[in-house]
């Protein structure tokens, strides 16, 4: 079976920057399934913006990794889909092509930096969407748009054709409504790449099994402190009970490292972003740069014109915390911190064999309601921990609050991302039934 | 305390163009984000060690790669098959 799919979605909530309104597709386990791909991912042939102005018009001349395996599956790709600019953001609001609005409430956003990837999925346009995580960019929006999310193992999907915004925490996974088709996407697109110098060898080939008795649930109780909505926390702590209830057994286990984890997060993402986004000069690709004009001058009035606030803000912070008489302060601090963090969650795996929490600390935000940007930082408390220890994990919907969806989020160790998923399939087959 | 000054100086070290308006609000934002990054001065512990750990490179043979057509496919200004870029000197 191969073809031509006629794609002519209504996009009222602003879910893709562009469409492919006849996609292609060949024979493969995923023959003829619609597949969107958030817009940081080459496709070739297909602009790929990263939700910028810089690269307007910029059609990559090669497939990335996964999207070269997602074609040779069979699927339709039919869109790349909208993101906060360079995947700068929690909510989809700094994209250059305006916000994505959360189809279980359009006044509300659907979490970012992936807001596209889940709002086409729970809209139902596409059953299946690639995203990115950097710092909980696919599980967020996951969580906000009642959809399941995977934020693979550091090193197991390629990040070839990926474009870089902080190469030592980002990874592409899957997104779909149900754990079933996330493991089903995840089975495509994890296969060793050597293209990724940072890629191990550890294809995933997994059928969810939602037998998890015995299984041990640890239960950090920093992922249920200040600033979480107690009502989140109660459905999370229901879940649990839910997980409990198939034989789970539940164990307290702590990470003291959290409470350096948000800032350490933020000086690693800005200081590889100060240097990744040095590419973007109009000279290679993206609208041009004025030739007439010197280097420096010509280069700093693109990069005002062409890329938002945010982006500017996080090239500035990054570019600051490596500064001479400041990198020992910031960068080389925020190292140490990201090392203990690695190291509490290697003792905490040692009594617990996944640890689960809510994903976010809130449902979804008004649009506009984080205009500070330090306050939309804050909120990326609970998801940035999995992408600083490179561990996986997953987010999958777990009841509402005021019917606003709620996200549990299930980690695991390095490489154990089949336990997250079966842990989380677990949970879905029994709320579902 | 990050002054306006020093935004306009690191924005000039970065490349990023800022404009007058923007620098009084990027000053308290800055110092904000700074203020919490302060908590990074509690941190106890220490670096990961160099020992043991090398580079992995592999051997430089040519492999495919994309044509000098693909290359300069996106290019906002070429001559005669090669980029063309504002002044240095």
């Amino acid at each position: 079976m191969a073809g031509t799919l006629d794609f002519s979605p209504d996009d009222r909530y602003n879910a893709f920057i562009t469409t492919c309104r006849q996609a292609t597709f060949s024979e493969g386990t995923l023959a003829g399934t619609a597949v969107a791909v958030k817009d940081n991912i080459s496709t070739a042939r297909i602009q790929t913006t990263c939700g910028s102005k810089i690269l307007e018009g910029y059609v990559p001349p090669y497939d990335a990794h996964v999207v070269e395996l997602l074609r040779q599956a069979g699927a339709a790709i039919v869109g790349k889909t909208n993101m906060d600019e360079f995947g700068m953001g929690t909510t989809t609001e700094t994209s250059a092509f305006g916000p994505t609005r959360n189809p279980a409430d359009p006044e509300r956003v659907p979490g970012g930096s992936s807001g596209g990837s889940a709002a086409a999925v729970a809209a139902g346009l596409v059953p299946m969407a690639l995203g990115t995580d950097t710092g909980g960019s696919i599980r967020c929006p996951a969580a906000f748009c009642g959809i399941v999310g995977l934020k693979p193992t550091y090193g197991r999907v390629s990040r070839y054709g990926l474009i870089a915004y902080a190469n030592s925490l980002e990874q592409i996974g899957p997104m779909a409504r149900t754990v079933e088709d996330v493991s089903r996407l995840m089975s495509v697109i994890a296969k060793y790449d050597p293209r990724d110098s940072t890629m191990l060898d550890r294809p995933y080939d997994h059928r969810p099994s939602a037998d998890i008795k015995g299984l041990r649930v640890g239960i950090p109780e920093e992922y249920f402190g200040e600033g979480v909505d107690p009502r989140v926390a109660e459905s999370v702590r229901d879940a649990i009970g839910v997980l409990e209830g198939l034989g789970a057994e539940t164990v307290p286990v702590s990470i003291p490292g959290m409470q350096h984890a948000l800032a350490a997060y933020y000086v690693i993402c800005t200081s590889e972003a100060s240097s990744n986004l040095a590419r973007f000069d109009g000279v290679r690709y993206g609208p041009a740069v004025d030739t007439r004009k010197t280097w420096h001058e010509a280069y700093q009035d693109l990069r005002l014109e062409l890329f938002g606030a945010e982006v500017r803000r996080r090239i500035m912070l990054g570019t600051f915390a490596l500064s001479a008489g400041y990198a020992g302060r910031y960068y080389a601090k925020a190292q140490v911190a990201r090392r203990n963090i690695k190291e509490d969650f290697e003792r905490a795996f040692c009594d617990a064999d996944v640890i689960a929490g809510p994903t976010m600390p809130t449902t979804a935000f008004r649009l506009g309601e984080k205009s500070d940007p330090l306050s939309m930082y804050l909120s990326d408390i609970l998801t940035v921990p999995a992408n600083l220890a490179g561990i996986p994990a997953i987010s999958v919907p777990c009841g509402r609050v005021d019917g606003l969806p709620v996200g549990l989020q299930i980690m695991g160790r390095q490489f154990e991302d089949e336990r997250v998923v079966d842990a989380a399939f677990a949970y879905e087959q029994e709320v579902r039934a | 305390m990050i002054t306006e000054s020093d935004i306009e100086h690191i924005a000039e070290l970065a490349d990023i163009g800022i404009s007058k308006d923007e620098v009084p609000e990027f000053t308290t934002q800055f110092n904000a984000i700074l203020d919490y990054f302060e908590v990074l001065d509690t941190v106890v512990g220490e670096g990961a060690p160099a020992a043991g750990i090398t580079n992995i490179f592999r051997d430089d043979e040519p492999r495919p790669c994309l044509s000098q057509e693909e290359t300069l496919a996106n290019a906002g200004s070429t001559e005669d098959g090669f980029i063309k870029a504002p002044r240095v000197m």
